[in-house]
């Protein structure tokens, strides 16, 4: 296929390789921060044809496994009302809740159905107008300004049956608050397709402030590979910036219609991820104009469990962080497999336990 | 790529992107391709977008276009690294 068969390409690889191993004298890891560089890295195989100096940590990339219980739990009390439709991406429904799971509560007579986009979810309210139709706005910049266009495009055909349960977050706080939260990495592989939308600028003030490698790459094992290359020679010359090696789709500005339709709906707020805890102006809620599609605000959520409850031996927060590795839990390939997943690391294919389950369970 | 298979992976993995070629556009909505396996993708978030555009598509929606040139200058870039280390 066009822009993908290219960047598998065998002899570009070995080439690669041989450069990384030639240049790469120190010691250094490097962290991923996008759920799809972390399931590419696995099936890939790309740590074993890096030499032993080169650790690669995957990071909160993963917006299911950084979308913290309370979301599901919200998601499955509205869910048990009688007159509501509850639309999801299909990662998000086998994650569990404080008791249960979307999936479970759908096998239980609860109307949950899987869509491919907010659009979508926008079609079903249209053709159910006597249900309440919630989209579980779920994503970082590349979902969400499709649900702002969802949004947007509910106001102007006048759909009031729509709405969004948002738990979308911005991907540039994360990072920072990974740094100031103590991981030792030399420099982040930054994400391909968020940085589509707020362009590599916004990654800029980690390289400058930080003293820490950028590099935003793509997904294939050229990309990545040729990434890490760009990431050790700026760790050798001490020269730290932000670089784009995932050029044929990312600018330096991105996305500016994508972020004035996310401008327009949202308003940035503080925000609790799964393992990092609440992060200043890093999610976004629907703003005062556009209230009336806020599930948050149309569903009160009262009699909700205050703390909910995890897991006491999953350390899906620890590995979110870069603490872990997932073969260090001791649920890990045992009581929490793809089948059946205790922690939401688990769950999605681009969660760290999940890929390590795949394809790296023996090392 | 199998067509279901990716239709499946499309639906069960949110953060998926592919490189797709636009085919037919109606109003805001467009019939994308990849690789032969046809999608629906929203067009809201980019300008100017034309039959026979490859776009990134994600999560429904075209997100951005793909730039020609840049990929073929990577391509070149690293034929060239090649080159130097054989």
């Amino acid at each position: 296929m066009k822009y993908i068969d290219e960047y598998r390409d065998g002899k570009l690889i070995r080439t690669l390789v041989k450069k990384i191993r030639k240049e790469a004298t120190g010691s250094y890891t490097f962290m991923e921060v996008c759920g799809g560089h972390t399931a590419a890295i696995h099936r890939f195989g790309i740590p074993s044809l890096l030499p032993p100096g080169i650790t690669l940590l995957s990071g909160p990339g993963c917006p299911v496994c950084v979308t913290p219980v309370i979301v599901i739990d919200r998601a499955i009390g509205i869910a048990s009302r009688k007159d509501v439709i509850i639309t999801s991406f299909g990662d998000l429904i086998r994650v569990p809740g404080s008791v249960s799971s979307l999936e479970k509560e759908k096998t239980h007579g609860a109307d949950v159905r899987i869509v491919f986009s907010a659009l979508e979810a926008l079609k079903i309210a249209k053709d159910n107008p006597g249900k309440k139709v919630v989209f579980m706005g779920i994503g970082f910049e590349t979902t969400a300004p499709g649900t702002a266009a969802a949004v947007m495009k509910a106001k102007e055909l006048a759909v009031k049956n729509f709405f969004v349960l948002s738990a979308h977050k911005i991907m540039p706080p994360a990072m920072e608050a990974i740094i100031c939260d103590g991981t030792e990495i030399n420099g982040f592989i930054c994400p391909g397709h968020v940085s589509t939308i707020t362009g590599a600028e916004a990654f800029r003030f980690i390289s400058d402030k930080y003293n820490l490698g950028c590099v935003i790459s793509g997904f294939e094992p050229v990309d990545i590979l040729m990434t890490v290359l760009m990431l050790v020679r700026q760790v050798n010359s001490r020269k730290f910036n932000t670089e784009i090696q995932y050029s044929r789709a990312v600018s330096m500005e991105g996305n500016t219609k994508a972020r004035e339709i996310m401008k327009e709906v949202f308003t940035l707020s503080d925000n609790e991820w799964r393992g990092l805890g609440v992060i200043k102006l890093s999610g976004l809620e629907l703003n005062e104009r556009y209230s009336d599609f806020d599930a948050a605000e149309v569903f009160k959520m009262n009699g909700l469990r205050e703390i909910p409850k995890e897991n006491a031996l999953c350390l899906c927060g620890e590995i979110l962080r870069g603490r872990k590795r997932p073969t260090d839990c001791r649920l890990f390939a045992r009581a929490c497999t793809p089948e059946n997943p205790v922690g939401a690391c688990m769950v999605s294919s681009e969660g760290a336990c999940n890929a390590f389950y795949k394809y790296r369970r023996n090392g | 790529m199998d067509s279901l298979q990716l239709h499946l992976d499309l639906n069960n993995d949110m953060c998926l992107s592919l490189p797709a070629k636009v085919i037919e556009i109606n109003g805001d909505m467009a019939s994308v391709s990849v690789g032969g396996a046809m999608f629906n993708a929203g067009l809201q978030l980019l300008d100017d977008v034309k039959p026979g555009d490859y776009v990134l598509l994600h999560a429904g929606f075209a997100i951005q276009k793909i730039n020609k040139d840049e990929a073929e200058e990577i391509l070149r870039l690293l034929e060239e690294m090649q080159d130097e280390s054989d």
